[in-house]
């Protein structure tokens, strides 16, 4: 049994629809990364998974209990950190960490600290003296310092600079060593790359992809470098070889793993000299998901013409 | 400061014109028709001399003084001297209202929203923002005075003349400009714009207050209130105008205060720089309930402190009243052959209902905050950890009652207290509580109406400050205007015996607290149910 599980969540907005039949499940130990552009509806189904939205149909689950109806219970267990970070201006940072916490549950003093150390927060100022990178700072002190087994991170750190960023994926991964669960929305695809086990990704409200990042490189293309001993020109005409930039004998181009062995297959009786293979990146995914769409709904509108 | 601070001003009074564009019209309107509205059925209602004679009677007392303020042109009260006498006070302190919200929301709201930021960015001067909101609440407020003063014209009323129409329109404009630059300074000085709107409510009322005091028993004390000014206009009787120069003249010296005020703070600051806090919670402090409190600490007592001044400043015309009535032998006999009730006692009784409608704000306010929670995306803080919404839900309403009883308390037994310093014969604490306190059952009906709104959908809880404002107009108004009783038993606070004067009965009482109970009780579903906006 997943420790999270969302089955064909559809939610609308009157007659816009936020999310079609999303399916989303987290084990237990595993880092979920969830992304995609704004406006996809990643904070529209987590704040489902928080029960402060009820979905128009389907089944959103945490810990097994309904997320709706069971908010109360599940959020003993379970930590949030939004990414608009919205504190009460006149309470302090370290007055908020301690509610938070106290309405949480667990509150451990000494972890708090220590975390307000490593994050380097000044508990005393008032909230709403703080940068926007020390209001989220406040909320991911409340979370780290909770005994929670889901955390669910909603782009928790679009405002923090790089050390603290580093900072909070060292807190993730010592959570992941811990054996606790992650949902992390985030727009930061090296960071979704370094921490995630598995990834969704949503657009206009649909799942278009999930997997291991290792499946997921595999529906996508390997970046080639290549230096030959004769010309190998007709690269650019085969079939799954794209962004070729040729000089002579030397090349770079990208090529869809389904045609990597037919595309190796003629660059090797080319003679290869030096031969350089990257993995797909998370950006590469993320991108052609988009120029694909892109083209399909060119084809459209092509189709609608003719 | 060079000449480009007020860069761009036009554009951005324009574009608060269009954010505007519903609201400020139906402002404008609604005075409008109220205005004419009334002025025609005090027509109508007192046509003949002996009428208006007799409603002046009852009218030239202390009490009625305290209430509505000085009164001119008595020896012939026609619909002229009767809205100078009865409305304009009151219409004064709505228009005043209107501004005060109109300028918080433009310059300290957009402020803490971040707008300003970003219009700061573009190539707009450092005070244009605020020059662009008192230009247009100006333009507003000149706009008001001309409709309302045309349009009591237009009646061809008799004793509605020219002159005084415009006279009457040009009063209300006039306080208007002055509580806008009022709001412009508070908006300067505090960071919040809830503090910088219950700061110049507060003058607000403190010039209601100054102006009772003065109009009761010294007129040099009213003249510290620009309330007691434009009452000094002698609107319909003498017209004067150089009232309305000083009320001006002081709301410029207001204005040049706040563009100083401005020029010198930071974006988003208030005058005084940010304390540090405590680096732990109190515990109180780790409870929904305790947060709701906590956020609210201040507005709270303010309006706790507000509504006891009241009740002195009620209180203290009890003795006025009494050697009034002994000095009038007439007034005794009327009234006191007329009803069971004596004066003092109908006076209580009318007050304790105007406090208990005025009691219902500061807990409707409490409401609202949840609401305001909601809308700054907060509540998502506490729904997020294992808070439930009854929890939530139930602490907000809980102290919005604890806010109105509390109110009512304060008001009460300062009128007890002030009318014990000034009467012989002042009723027991008991007797003026029980009265004050009957009331509560209209209050929960009220404040029910606020919590079924908020679980319905926070959008419309204004609904229940327009039944608020119905209910207040028919209690204040009802008996003048005649008008007919199904109208008045619409408000809750119809239904509540005159304990003073009449034996208690149960039966409305107990059927309002079941009404209230019904409707809060939908509230709690309803929010339950919804979804929150974050
Ligand atoms: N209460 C609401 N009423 C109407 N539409 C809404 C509401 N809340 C969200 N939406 C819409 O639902 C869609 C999904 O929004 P959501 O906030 O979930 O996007 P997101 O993936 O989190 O985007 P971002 O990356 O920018 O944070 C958006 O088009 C948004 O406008
Ligand atoms: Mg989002």
């Amino acid at each position: 049994m997943p420790l999270l599980q969302a089955t064909h969540v559809t939610k609308t907005f009157g007659n816009f629809t936020a999310l079609d039949q999303v399916n989303i499940e987290v084990n237990k130990g595993e880092v979920y990364g969830f992304i995609g552009p704004n406006g996809a509806g990643k904070s529209t189904m987590i704040r489902i998974l928080l029960g402060i939205l009820q979905v128009t149909s389907g089944e959103a689950t945490v810990f097994g209990m309904d997320a709706w109806k069971d908010a109360v219970h599940i959020h003993k267990r379970m930590a949030y950190v939004p990414g608009d970070v919205n504190l009460w201006p006149n309470l302090t940072g370290g007055e908020v960490i301690d509610l938070f916490t106290k309405l949480q549950g667990s509150s451990n003093k000494q972890r708090k600290d220590e975390l307000m150390e490593i994050f380097d927060l000044d508990p005393t100022k008032k909230c709403r003296t703080y940068s926007k990178g020390n209001r989220q700072k406040v909320a991911l002190v409340a979370a780290f310092a909770s005994d929670a087994e889901l955390f669910i991170f909603d782009e928790p750190t679009s405002g923090l600079d790089p050390l603290m960023e580093r900072t909070f994926q060292e807190q993730v991964l010592k959570l992941k060593d811990a054996g606790k669960s992650v949902l992390l929305s985030s727009h930061i695809l090296s960071e979704v790359e370094k921490l995630c086990d598995r990834v969704g990704i949503i657009r206009e409200g649909k799942m278009i992809e999930t997997g291991t990042l290792e499946e997921l490189r595999h529906l996508t293309r390997m970046h080639i470098s290549v230096e030959t001993k004769r010309p190998i020109l007709e690269l650019a005409s085969m079939k799954g070889v794209h962004d070729v930039v040729l000089d002579e004998n030397k090349g770079s181009f990208q090529v869809d793993t389904e045609a990597l062995e037919s595309v190796m297959g003629y660059v090797s009786k080319s003679g290869i000299v030096h031969l350089e293979s990257a993995p797909p990146t998370l950006e590469d995914l993320f991108m052609r998901h988009y120029e694909s769409d892109e083209a399909s709904q060119a084809d459209e509108v092509g189709r609608d013409e003719q | 400061m060079n000449n480009n601070s007020f860069e761009k001003t036009g554009i951005l009074a324009r574009f608060i014109m269009r954010r505007d564009r519903v609201r400020l019209p139906v402002w404008i309107l609604s005075f409008a028709v109220v205005s004419m509205v009334v002025a025609i059925t005090f027509t109508d209602l007192y046509a003949s001399v002996e009428e208006r004679q007799a409603i002046a009677e009852t009218m030239k007392n202390p009490a009625m003084t305290a209430l509505f303020g000085e009164a001119y042109g008595m020896n012939d009260y026609t619909a002229g001297p009767m809205m100078a006498h009865q409305m304009l006070l009151l219409t004064a302190i709505v228009v005043g209202i209107m501004n005060i919200l109109f300028v918080a929301r433009h310059t300290r709201t957009s402020e803490e929203d971040g707008q300003i930021e970003l219009i700061r960015a573009l190539p707009t001067g450092r005070l244009s923002q605020l020059s662009a909101t008192l230009l247009i609440s100006t333009v507003v407020n000149i706009a008001l005075a001309l409709v309302v003063g045309f349009g009591l014209y237009a009646l061809q009323i008799e004793s509605i003349d020219l002159e005084g129409s415009l006279l009457y329109g040009a009063a209300l404009g006039t306080v208007g400009i002055f509580f806008a630059a009022v709001t412009a300074v508070f908006a300067q000085v505090v960071e919040s714009s809830r503090n910088a709107i219950a700061l110049s409510f507060s003058v607000l009322g403190i010039a209601y207050i100054i102006r009772a005091i003065g109009d009761v028993s010294s007129e040099f004390v009213a003249w510290f209130s620009p309330l007691g000014w434009i009452l000094r206009t002698e609107v319909f009787v003498n017209n004067y105008w150089w009232p309305l120069l000083l009320t001006i003249g002081v709301g410029l010296i207001f204005v040049g205060l706040s563009f100083y005020l401005h020029g010198i703070r930071d974006i988003g600051a208030g005058l005084f720089p940010a304390k540090r806090g405590k680096s732990t919670a109190h515990t109180f402090l780790l409870h929904p309930f305790g947060l709701a409190l906590r956020l609210q600490r201040t507005g709270i007592i303010s309006w706790l402190i507000g509504m006891s001044v009241l009740g002195m400043t009620y209180g203290s015309v009890l003795g006025d009243l009494e050697a009034f009535l002994s000095d009038s032998e007439l007034m005794q006999e009327l009234l006191q052959s007329s009803a069971g009730a004596s004066i003092t006692e109908q006076y209580i009784t009318m007050l304790m209902s105007v406090m208990a409608m005025m009691c219902v704000i500061p807990a409707v306010m409490v409401l609202l905050k949840l609401k305001g929670e909601e809308m700054k995306n907060r509540t998502e803080n506490l729904f997020s950890r294992a808070v439930s919404r009854l929890k939530v839900f139930g602490s907000y309403v809980g102290l919005a009652h604890l806010v109105g009883i509390f109110a009512l308390l304060v008001s009460a037994v300062g009128l007890w207290l002030a009318g014990l310093a000034v009467m012989d014969d002042m009723m027991s604490l008991g007797t003026i509580l029980q009265a004050a306190l009957v009331y509560v059952p209209a209050m929960w009906v009220m404040i029910s109406l606020a919590t079924l709104f908020i679980g319905f959908a926070p959008s419309t809880v204004y609904v229940t400050w327009i039944y608020l404002g119905y209910a207040f107009v028919v209690s204040y108004f009802g008996g003048m205007l005649q008008l007919p009783t199904w109208l008045e038993k619409i408000s809750p606070f119809a239904h509540i015996p005159e304990v003073i004067s009449e034996d208690m009965t149960y039966g409305s009482l107990v059927v309002l607290t079941i009404i209230s109970l019904i409707i809060s009780w939908s509230g709690f579903i309803l929010y339950k149910k919804r979804d929150l906006l974050g």
